[in-house]
């Protein structure tokens, strides 16, 4: 029961890096690699908190739908803000997300200190309809909503447009190799505005997912960050495969909550310091997977091969 | 026979900046009709192509498709007018199939079904008899099956009107008459082809007329049936060209370099030297031949300390005899000290006595080229370092394939980059810079390079004038086995038989010369013996002088187990 507990408790959490994980994986398949993900998921919690707090009253349904179009919104404006500079500006990725971090972070902390719990209750409300018919179970099933089946069919979505039709593989072409997808009448430039628009738009649900329906607390944003830098890490470890990525989450989620279940689990009682270590495991698993896969060296389980790199269209 | 005009332009200009890449060109095709372009590196070929494919946006003057005039924006535009191109560095995602890359950018409103592309790719196949299959990824792919992607890639599109961008650079011969097979079914079928090229005998055996650009400008267009190579060649260059290169019997030759059973794996397991045994003889020119990436870059690396092989030997027979001493590899003190021993002579043969003399005499002696060494050294150099190839006395000259990335640094003038091959002799904490800008301007003057100054980065030169920089200082280094790795490769008909000139006058001095060329012509006329080398394997070593290039085509391909499986 209490392995049960914990299963179904990783599923729901998982649903964070999943939404994370396949928001990032759009935007790295067309050659970007955002490290703004952490910020951006931070900016996908706030903008809906931010938002039911200026529609404060309003019925709870109507509460959730506002809070999900903000967070789309809030990210889709933070991935047209990191494409202007990477895609348009030419600046260097790696510094442009991190810096989209700092600041999806920073203004984070601003909007959310102090926000009252009246401004979101409504949503929260709203969720035991929104989780029917297990709202009131005991376990961990409690969290399974309709946002999970939505995180989900996110994914299944994404893997099915990347492998299965011609927009996923005008997408593809853009980030394995661009100067080919131009020659061939591809416009470059929209296949990545459009996809970091999209893939942020998807992280930042994750963010509002994490804070209002898994934790149920405006509190919670102070640890997106941390599951936005493992949302990246799930990208690498399922290898750029969004329907991998659903189980990967999964496997991350219960990772992530080892070091608290765990000893529980096992009824023994580990001391304060090996939770740390504990919590380690999902960067340890992506150290791993990554060695493996750098051993094998198949071509179809490397990064897009243009991944980091500014398209110049004259550079020849 | 009526023709019908598929393609024309006219009066079409286009200058980048200050430079004018193509200025009042005229051009027709036919339908059913090959048609070469044909002109010199730089001469504006490529820039005209790249306009009817949409790539650039002419200045001035109209393009008509079948009398139409017809304004192309962008590659989607041409492909819409039934344009395609195939350019010469492919343009295929290595990632996908032959097919995904066949239906890339096609927008059309039919749901995507990559089966339906896959037969469709088979119907093209064979009507053409393309040999290919579509499930396989392009990465695993030789270079002729991903040109046959490329030219499907535009039939599917519905291309009527095909451009080929120096199609055969790449090709082995026996891949190039496959290749212009289907050029000639396509001609039957009614398409009009536009290929490329600069090598004149390509420009006679296909083509129906010959349209002849020099400097950007129309020289005129002529039935291939009523011309032949020199006129051609005298239209392309503006004045007659000796098309054939000197080749001096070999003088004094001895064993330079001899490599025995050499064996290399690269950092993904593969072989890509396997038993390769040869030797680079003074006084002669060795041809390497063979297909791009067959292991002519690993070997000369190998020889040169770059790599490090894991079985063979590299022999140097170290030349003394009457080569001259000079400081660029020997301090003041050594050469003292080997003149003490006798290691030296006077050119008349008199044994070099150094004992009476002051430094300012013996180094005028010394660089004036008037003391001479005794006798050879073996020395080996596997497992050596570039640097301490140097510093035993090897002088090796290497001139790599990727000029600005491993020969020159792009960012840095010309006599910055004299000076990488002389910095450490500098016996202070300072650089000598009086030398390498005195070899800088001497390469500049002698080689005529084209450069504002020596103090202009190498980047912002042209191709040629990059090579001429840098063979100018390998060879002024006065080697004794110069390596080059296609230094002709992007240069113009001049600059190339320049380059030639300079390997065969530093033959005549007695040097071995290792020239890894990719235009069998050349090698058939430059080189004294040819080495050809099939997938890291040394398929034989030939006579130069007496060989066919059909010889050469098919020791290029012979460890290939079945012919079956190349298409083309």
């Amino acid at each position: 029961m209490m392995f049960l507990d914990y299963f179904l408790t990783s599923v729901a959490l998982g649903m964070t890096f999943l939404l994370g994980c396949t928001g990032e994986i759009l935007t790295e398949k067309v050659g970007h690699l955002n490290l703004g993900i952490p910020g951006i998921m931070c900016i996908g919690g706030a903008s809906g908190c931010l938002a039911l707090k200026f529609c404060h009253g309003l019925p709870g349904f109507l509460a959730v739908i506002i809070a999900i179009l903000a967070a789309i919104l809030g990210g889709a404006i933070m991935g047209a803000i990191y494409s202007f500079l990477t895609v348009t500006l030419k600046a260097n990725q790696n510094v442009t997300g991190l810096a989209m971090t700092t600041f999806g972070v920073g203004v984070t902390k601003y909007i959310m200190n102090g926000m009252a719990i009246n401004a979101y209750k409504n949503y929260l409300y709203a969720l035991k309809y929104f989780r029917a018919p297990f709202s009131s179970a005991a376990t961990g099933l409690k969290y399974w909503g309709i946002m999970m089946y939505l995180a989900i069919a996110i994914a299944i979505g994404a893997a099915y447009v990347l492998s299965r039709t011609r927009v996923g593989l005008h997408l593809r072409a853009v980030g394995e190799n661009p100067a080919t997808a131009d020659a061939v009448g591809i416009n470059v430039t929209a296949y990545k505005y459009g996809a970091t628009c999209i893939g942020s738009a998807i992280a930042a649900l994750g963010g509002l997912y994490y804070i209002m329906d898994f934790m149920g607390s405006v509190e919670a944003y102070k640890t997106i960050e941390a599951l936005g830098w493992l949302s990246v890490a799930l990208v690498i470890f399922t290898l750029w495969r969004p329907h991998i990525s659903i189980f990967g989450s999964i496997i991350f989620g219960m990772l992530y909550l080892a070091g608290t279940r765990i000893p529980t689990l096992l009824g023994i009682n580990l001391g304060m310091s090996a939770t740390p270590l504990l919590q380690m495991l999902p960067y340890l698993v992506t150290i791993i997977v990554l060695i493996v896969v750098s051993v094998k060296n198949k071509k179809e389980n490397q990064p897009p091969a243009s991944l980091g790199l500014s398209y110049f269209r004259e550079e020849r | 026979m009526a023709k019908k005009i598929a393609l024309e332009m006219k009066g079409v200009t286009k200058t980048f900046g200050s430079v004018v890449a193509n200025s009042n060109v005229d051009l027709t095709v036919y339908r059913g009709e090959i048609l070469a372009v044909l002109g010199e590196n730089g001469c504006g070929k490529t820039t005209l192509m790249n306009m009817i494919a949409g790539i650039y946006y002419p200045d001035a003057g109209n393009i008509f498709i079948d009398g139409q005039e017809v304004n192309i924006t962008s590659p989607a535009d041409a492909f819409a007018h039934g344009i395609g191109m195939i350019h010469q560095h492919f343009k295929l995602v290595d990632l996908f199939t032959a097919a995904e890359n066949i239906i890339l950018g096609n927008s059309s409103d039919e749901r995507y079904s990559i089966t339906k592309v896959i037969e469709e790719v088979k119907r093209i196949a064979d009507k053409y008899g393309f040999r290919i299959d579509p499930k396989k990824k392009i990465y695993d792919m030789s270079v002729s099956e991903k040109q046959t992607v490329e030219i499907i890639k535009v039939l599917y599109r519905g291309a009527d009107i095909l451009i080929l961008d120096e199609p055969s650079a790449v090709l082995t011969p026996q891949e190039t008459d496959r290749l212009f097979e289907v050029l000639r079914k396509m001609r039957e079928d009614g398409k009009s082809i536009i290929i490329i090229t600069h090598k004149l005998h390509e420009v006679l055996s296909i083509s129906d007329r010959v349209t002849i650009l020099r400097k950007g400008e129309h020289i005129g267009t002529v039935n291939t049936a009523e011309t032949n190579a020199e006129a051609l060649t005298e239209m392309m260059v503006g004045r007659k060209v000796r098309l054939n290169i000197d080749r001096p019997l070999p003088q004094n030759v001895r064993d330079r370099l001899v490599v025995k059973n050499l064996s290399m794996t690269d950092a993904e397991g593969i072989k890509v030297l396997d038993n390769v045994s040869f030797t680079a003889r003074s006084g002669e020119i060795l041809g390497i031949a063979g297909i791009a990436g067959s292991g002519q870059r690993e070997l000369l690396e190998a020889v040169a300390g770059l790599k490090q092989p894991e079985v063979g030997e590299i022999i140097f027979n170290r030349p003394k005899k009457n080569l001259p001493v000079s400081f660029y590899h020997k301090t003041l003190k050594e050469v003292v000290a080997l003149a003490a021993e006798g290691k030296f002579h006077y050119e008349d043969g008199t044994p070099v006595d150094f004992t009476d003399m002051s430094r300012a005499q013996i180094r005028a002696l010394v660089n004036g080229g008037k003391v001479l060494f005794n006798e050879d050294d073996v020395m080996d150099l596997r497992d050596k370092t570039p640097l301490q190839i140097r510093e035993v006395g090897v002088r090796l000259s290497f001139v790599p394939e990727d000029r600005l990335g491993m020969g020159l640094v792009g960012n840095m003038d010309i006599v910055d980059n004299m000076m990488l091959r002389s910095y450490r002799k500098s016996n202070t904490a300072f650089v000598d810079r009086k030398r390498p800008s005195a070899l800088a301007d001497k390469v500049v003057r002698e080689l005529e390079v084209v450069t504002p100054s020596t103090h202009t980065s190498v980047r912002r030169l042209s191709g040629g004038n990059v090579q001429k920089v840098l063979v100018g200082r390998e060879i002024a280094a006065a080697p004794s086995v110069l390596m080059a790795a296609y230094p002709v490769r992007g240069l113009d008909i001049n600059s190339s038989y320049t380059i030639y000139n300079l390997l065969t006058e530093q033959k005549k001095n007695g040097v071995a010369v290792v020239f890894v060329g990719e235009d069998l012509d050349v090698l058939l006329e430059l080189c004294d013996r040819i080495m050809v080398i099939c997938a890291g394997k040394i398929t034989g070593i030939v006579d130069g002088r007496t060989v066919t290039k059909e010889e050469v085509g098919l020791l290029m391909t012979k460890t290939d187990i079945s012919d079956e499986k190349e298409v083309l």
